[in-house]
């Protein structure tokens, strides 16, 4: 039997890591485009201030880079360490994207990123601004494998269960590679990336606008941020209502939870605009909704339901129930009954073997099952909807703030008075945090809305864990919190430092603190 | 391609992984090991740190793509293994935590006790990491006591103290040995002055060292651990599972391979004789000293490669469990793809990663760190 508190904590050490880890990722992905079009500003016009531009903006770059490294390897080893179940039962497709990862996209980036901090002097300019450009390429396309992984766990198209090494095998590649979900993913997340970029350049630029400090250096910086944020916060908000049009059942699970969707209405559906989702009385407390929105949205039509839990729970109790009689046949094929019967038979009725394998958690043996754990099994096989609905909102709300910053920045830079309105200024400078908020609960939503599976409708979170002992997990996530929070403190006390040098920091005399010969300040 | 070849050619690029990492990473942890010992200044210490900062990133990728060609070609060896050894992959993970930060970190505030604390955390990176995926190695040889459930589900049955065998231990410090020998011999390639003659010094030592604890392991392993064999087996070139074979122990020191192919021999033959090379040649010629040194980590981790074959993690619990790089590797679609793109992705790779190399050649001195102070690590 598997320890519940070790799924918990395994569960909770993941989710930890991985909300970390994606502190430091969009940043990356975003200011490395930053870096190259100031690069390929300064080799256009050889004004060096752009290389300036580009040096400080790297320093800061590679502040942040070196978090995303050392969180990522976390990342990588967790799925062996804590879900070495999941490793064996998927890893024959999963692992695919992952090493092909590391060969196409990390080494790429890796390798010039050296290039990019040491190799100023080493090569011509074109050359180096190519090194840039190839750490902008390597970032995005390890997102783009990262992505066709994930992809995967929420939609798994492309592979078919073996029962004899009991596990999924890749059936095709191309399946997973064009997944419809990764792909829609992977422009929503890197586009959210550019996003977190901009905002990045542009609120710190805005700061040495209102101390007005370095001011051509910043009104430079603030206009490439303001017009790359502007067109990357569009495409966010476009792709990601793109993901709001899905396919397969466990998006169409999310999205009844996301919209705390627990009867199924009449379309077009209207959108709860604001609720208390109660999961035990399955309603919603003081329920705000716009008529016909939701319709428009997640089906492109007035015509088409949006599925709530009202049908989702009896079809999932259906599924648990036939899974229970391919779990039977999996169990007479193990035990040597290979009769062609039998295998088809099982060909019949594999794909809701995962739903069967739910009931692990509440039973032993799958297939002496009562009806009262069916019952329990198919309310728990929705995830909870009040974190999600939430968390939904609030990324929505952050997506549509930074939109409003972004249009007033274009603006003022474009009237050439980015020195101009204070109050634009400092809604730049205050806006900082929203491109993490929205990105942490975006993940939230896609990957707690994925529960109770691991891998959607193939493998439960449950039966995923590694069979180990909750005293290993306690010690883990007690060692990885202290370490991560002590190089949480390092990163912002260099962040905070250097932000406030600016690019005095670069040591050539050119900048505020450098001219006027005061001390530089202490973060 | 045949099945059967497929599972070969991924024993042997796993392999070739492993040996990439050790050669190229194994050196800036090499570096970062001899920080403290052979840096008697913070200037000393800026140099060396400087040797590596363009490349630790690229080569720590060896190492990130190990992992996932080994998650990728070997599920269950990946599976089996992180979740067994968990309490030493999460100390390596730490120690690991030491290394983006230390370099990137270390010299951008000029504070001592800030830069102290960078370098004992380098030294951890670069120390730990080693010890322990030696020690792993011993285990390996030992056996290590995990099982597999009829779900094929692994479980393991010991502790990490457990691991602190004394074969082990020994071939946790010839790795240790070996990477600070690497990290050595690549200071002779890139430092000049005092630091270069210490280089040389350390270099010679650990060279000495690698010697002897080799000989060690390899007398150790021949009289007094019992490898294992493969009594009976399905075809290798079906799909297996590691729950389909019969092993027995016998094999005396996992030389069945040796005795069977001696020209295999030659391998471990190599490895002290490079290892004899590098001490010889430190002071005179330090490209070739590079190079043996990083022949002599190639030889030293093949040696135990090729006398486990095709054994990948033999089970000391229930040996018939053991996983072989036959029966716990992944579908034929999945290997074949992955070569596909190992044979397209590799040689650029080895391209572009001697193109960065070669444009940041030469030695890194004093003068040039205090020039460029606020852009330097």
């Amino acid at each position: 039997m598997i320890d519940e508190a070790v799924v918990d904590l395994s569960r909770l050490q993941f989710a930890l890591t991985a909300l970390y880890h994606f502190l430091f990722v969009p940043l990356t992905l975003g200011l490395s485009f930053i870096l190259a079009i100031m690069e390929s500003c300064y080799v256009m016009s050889g004004k060096t201030i752009y290389r300036d531009m580009t040096k400080f903006w790297g320093k800061l770059f590679g502040i942040n880079f070196a978090l995303g490294v050392t969180t990522g390897i976390t990342m990588e080893f967790q799925f062996g360490t804590n879900w070495s179940y999941y490793s064996h039962y998927v890893g024959d497709i999963f692992g695919v994207p992952l090493a092909i990862e590391g060969l196409m996209a990390f080494f790429l980036e890796s390798t010039f990123i050296g290039l990019f901090f040491f190799g100023w002097d080493r090569m011509s300019k074109v050359q180096h601004l190519i090194c840039t450009w190839l750490v902008a390429i390597g970032s995005n396309l390890s997102a783009l494998w990262i992505l066709i992984a994930n992809g995967w766990m929420q939609y798994p198209i492309g592979a078919e269960f073996n029962y004899e090494s009991m596990r999924m095998e890749l059936a095709s590649f191309s399946d997973v590679l064009f997944n419809p979900v990764a792909q829609v993913k992977f422009v929503h997340t890197v586009a959210a990336g550019y996003v977190t970029g901009a905002m990045f350049v542009l609120s710190v630029s805005s700061y040495y606008l209102l101390k007005k400090r370095d001011i051509p250096f910043a009104r430079r910086s603030f206009a490439i941020a303001a017009s790359f944020g502007l067109a990357s916060i569009l495409s966010v908000i476009v792709l990601g209502d793109e993901s709001g049009y899905t396919v397969g059942d466990v998006q169409k699970v999310k999205l009844a939870a996301v919209e705390a969707e627990w009867e199924t209405q009449k379309p077009p559906a209207g959108f709860t605009l604001f609720a208390f989702p109660d999961q035990e009385e399955k309603r919603n407390h003081f329920e705000v909704k716009i008529p016909w929105m939701l319709g428009l949205i997640a089906t492109r039509s007035l015509d088409e339901e949006v599925v709530g839990f009202d049908r989702i729970i009896p079809d999932n109790e259906k599924r648990i129930r036939r899974g229970i009689e391919a779990y039977a046949l999996l169990e007479k094929l193990r035990a040597g009954d290979t009769s062609q019967e039998t295998k088809n038979a099982f060909a019949d009725m594999q794909f809701d073997l995962g739903y069967g394998l739910l009931l692990k958690r509440y039973t032993e043996n799958i297939t002496d099952a009562t009806d009262e754990q069916i019952k329990l099994a198919a309310e728990h096989s929705i995830p909870r909807v009040a974190p999600l609905f939430w968390t939904f909102r609030i990324m929505v709300a952050a997506g549509f703030i930074m939109l409003f910053v972004f249009l007033a920045a274009f603006i003022q830079s474009a009237r050439h008075r980015s020195a101009g309105s204070r109050a634009i200024l400092y809604a730049s400078l205050w806006a900082l945090p929203l491109p993490w908020i929205a990105a942490e609960c975006g993940w939230i939503v896609a990957e707690y809305g994925r529960q109770p599976w691991s891998i959607a409708e193939v493998l439960p979170t449950y039966m995923s864990a590694s069979s180990i002992s909750r005293g290993e997990v306690i010690g883990s996530l007690t060692a990885i919190i202290a370490f991560y929070t002590a190089l949480a403190v390092a990163e912002v006390y260099l962040m905070l430092r250097f932000t406030r040098l600016g690019p005095s920091s670069l040591g050539t005399g050119k900048y505020h603190f450098e001219l006027i010969g005061k001390p530089e300040p202490q973060a | 391609m045949d099945y059967e070849t497929l599972k070969l050619i991924w024993w042997i690029l796993i392999g070739v992984l492993l040996i990439g990492f050790a050669i190229t990473d194994g050196f800036d942890m090499g570096v970062g090991m001899l920080l403290r010992i052979i840096g008697k200044t913070d200037m000393d210490r800026r140099v060396m740190i400087n040797t590596v900062g363009p490349h630790w990133e690229g080569n720590q990728v060896w190492f990130i793509t190990a992992g996932g060609a080994i998650f990728a070609a070997w599920p269950m060896v990946y599976a089996a293994a992180f979740s067994g050894l968990y309490s030493a992959l999460i100390l390596t993970l730490c120690a690991l935590f030491f290394r983006p930060v230390g370099f990137d970190y270390r010299s951008k505030i000029d504070d001592p006790r800030w830069r102290n604390m960078w370098d004992w955390g380098l030294t951890i990176g670069g120390f730990v990491p080693a010890l322990i995926f030696g020690v792993a190695f011993g285990n390996l040889m030992l056996g290590l006591p995990f099982e597999l459930d009829p779900m094929l589900r692994p479980s393991y049955h010991g502790s990490f103290f457990g691991l602190l065998h004394p074969f082990a231990l020994i071939c946790g410090l010839l790795s240790v040995a070996m990477l600070a020998m690497q990290g050595g011999a690549w200071l002779q390639l890139k430092t000049h002055g005092l630091l270069l003659i210490r280089a040389q010094s350390i270099t010679q030592i650990t060279a000495g060292a690698v010697i002897i604890l080799f000989v060690l392991a390899g007398i150790w392993l021949l009289l007094g651990i019992d490898g294992m064999h493969i009594v009976d087996t399905k075809p290798v070139g079906d799909k297996i599972h590691p729950l389909m074979k019969t092993v027995a122990y016998g094999n005396r020191g996992w030389q069945a391979n040796y005795l069977q192919y001696p020209l295999l021999w030659a391998i471990p033959v190599l490895g002290i004789v490079t290892a004899a090379i590098t001490l010889l040649l430190s002071r005179a010629e330090s490209v070739l000293a590079f190079l043996s040194s990083s022949l002599c980590v190639a030889c030293v981790i093949l040696t135990a490669g090729v006398a486990l074959f095709p054994f990948v993690m033999p089970s000391s619990r229930d040996p018939n469990m053991s996983l072989t790089m036959w029966d716990a590797t992944s579908s034929q679609l999945t290997l074949g793809l992955m070569f596909a793109a190992a044979v397209i992705f590799v040689p650029i790779i080895l391209l572009y990663t001697a193109w960065c190399y070669r444009k940041m050649f030469g030695r890194v001195t004093k003068e040039y760190i205090e020039e460029n102070s606020h852009s330097s690590y």
